[in-house]
């Protein structure tokens, strides 16, 4: 794979090589693409095909499964993350992630938001108050809680919780943001919402998405990435997969004809 | 055709079998209930005739045959404070190690495993276990620390097992929320997922404390003495335990008529005892359960 794909930005993760196994089980197949800096790349393909797994490789989440083990090399601007020097807090704090379900921890909105910046570096209380109303503003949720900052996050809805995971990691500033099917457990209304979002963000984010909504990557996405068993089958400008795809397994899975 | 929804014959069966199922757990509940009512009006009804202000404020007279049982009382409240410092922290530490770090792989198994069958040991082992380690090796003699720390060690599998359970009991959605966040490992374990199983290991600590403040066998040989008319000085002394005075003027006094009745008055304070502890872990959980929840 070229970087000559996106001549207009630089390459913000360089996968090379990249095998990933889970026991004896071989999940991901030698990858190697670049993804774009401040752009949103959607990973795509049916169920099992370690398009999760994949996202999990780009912050270490996979390092929590005991009998994971990563072949390879995966560079954000530059360096290895699967260095043996490597600060796994800091990498996250650069790399966050926003999950499936939306995961509010049980304390109040405020102190979600906070959560990042307190086990990080220590900062004055008047500067967390400044972070967690912008980021609040960021995710568009502000208006909905500014009167409720100190209400437990449990009892927003779905999809404001959703939107609450994002401004979470949004406060501890990261450079990448990561989305595991981040609509799959909330409604077409909330989706919407998050999907804007997610346009939004890219001005200053490189955004990676984990889909199984081919219009949803239609929608949000510059480029896309399909994976089929492990394999990178077709990594292109999302217009161009959506119209004219190269390989024939991914015409077949955009068009619905398996999944 | 289309289906009626009306009872008929048909499901007669399945009605009948949920009827008896539902009947048979019933009996259960009732019976266990019944026999817990008779033992407390039994032990209530004998144990308050001797209950007075003399009786909880006087060390034992003539024998053991008058004045009342002070010295069984703080030394039951000294030895439990003794197990509970001991045995609440490494619990909880050994637990959170278990859940926490330790690899998931057959060593992990086999230590946990040990710790449930330790739990299943009968305490006079850990009684003659806590002779042998803390009043002999460790020079600590027949005193309030042994004997605390012997019921400390026969506490710990439940700590340890409650505690683990607890920390089972807080989905993974915040360990991984936490952590992706960048937090390191023990600032997620500390401020995402303790708080939220304080609860639960408190329960299960104090239920092991208060087992352990009504054992006997451990402390007969590794502390409690037969019949002291003073309190324990310090943490060295011999003292005076209720479970141990009970069996004492139940089975070994000579005197059955006169030491009867003080019997009965020691079970129901014992009885008071530990129930005062347990609705003193539900309130603690209770607040911390409202002040994490909301």
């Amino acid at each position: 794979m070229d970087s000559r794909l996106f001549p207009e930005a630089q390459a913000k993760i360089i996968v090379r090589n990249l095998n990933l196994y889970y026991g004896k089980k071989q999940v991901l197949k030698n990858l190697n693409l670049e993804l774009p800096e401040k752009r949103v790349t959607a990973i795509i393909g049916p169920s099992g095909c370690g398009k999760s797994s994949f996202v999990r490789v780009l912050n270490r989440m996979n390092d929590l499964i005991p009998e994971a083990r990563v072949e390879g090399q995966v560079l954000i601007d530059g360096e290895n993350i699967y260095d043996s020097d490597v600060d796994l807090a800091a990498l996250r704090k650069k790399v966050g992630m926003v999950f499936q379900k939306p995961n509010p921890f049980p304390k109040s909105i405020f102190d979600n938001i906070a959560y990042g910046l307190r086990v990080g570096n220590h900062r004055k209380p008047a500067e967390i108050e400044a972070i967690v109303e912008r980021s609040l503003k960021q995710a568009a949720l502000w208006d909905e809680v500014k009167d409720r900052l100190h209400q437990s996050a449990l009892r927003l809805s779905g999809g404001q919780q959703q939107r609450l995971c994002i401004a979470r990691a949004l406060a501890v500033e990261p450079e990448i943001i990561l989305f595991d099917e981040p609509c799959s457990a909330i409604d077409p209304i909330a989706t919407a919402k998050v999907e804007e979002l997610i346009h939004q963000l890219k001005k200053d984010y490189t955004v990676v998405i984990v889909t199984h909504n081919m219009q949803q990557a239609a929608r949000v996405s510059d480029f896309t990435a399909f994976l089929w068993l492990g394999e990178l089958v077709e990594f292109d400008r999302t217009e161009k997969i959506f119209t004219n795809p190269k390989n024939k397994l991914t015409e077949d899975y955009i068009t619905g004809r398996f999944g | 055709m289309k289906s009626s929804i009306k009872k008929n014959r048909k499901n007669f069966r399945a009605e009948l079998s949920q009827l008896l199922g539902f009947l048979f757990v019933r009996i259960s509940v009732y019976t266990i209930l019944l026999v817990l009512l008779f033992f407390f009006y039994d032990v209530s009804n004998r144990g308050f005739k001797v209950i007075s202000w003399e009786f909880l404020s006087e060390p034992p007279r003539r024998g053991m045959t008058e004045g009342g049982i002070l010295p069984a009382i703080v030394g039951t409240f000294l030895v439990t404070l003794i197990t509970a410092l001991f045995a609440v922290p490494i619990g909880m530490a050994a637990a959170i190690y278990l859940h926490e770090y330790a690899r998931p792989n057959r060593l992990t198994r086999l230590v946990r495993l040990s710790i449930r069958n330790l739990a299943g040991v009968p305490s006079i082992v850990y009684g003659l276990f806590g002779v042998i380690l803390f009043v002999n090796w460790l020079k600590f003699g027949t005193s309030v620390l042994s004997a605390g720390l012997t019921l400390g060690l026969l506490t710990l599998p439940w700590t340890i097992t409650a505690s683990e359970e607890a920390l089972k009991s807080v989905p993974d959605s915040y360990r991984h929320g936490a952590l992706a966040l960048g937090a390191t490992k023990w600032q997620m374990i500390r401020t995402n997922v303790l708080p939220y199983a304080l609860p639960g290991m408190l329960t299960g600590a104090v239920l092991g404390l208060a087992r352990a403040a009504g054992e006997t066998a451990p402390i007969m040989f590794t502390g409690a003495a037969f019949y002291l008319p003073y309190l324990p000085r310090s943490f060295k002394d011999q003292f005076m335990a209720l479970p141990y005075h009970l069996y004492v003027m139940a089975t070994q006094h000579h005197s059955i008529d006169q030491a009867k009745p003080i019997a009965y008055g020691t079970a129901l304070v014992l009885i008071v005892f530990v129930v005062v502890f347990n609705l003193g872990a539900i309130l603690i959980r209770g607040r911390l359960r409202n002040k994490w929840r909301h």
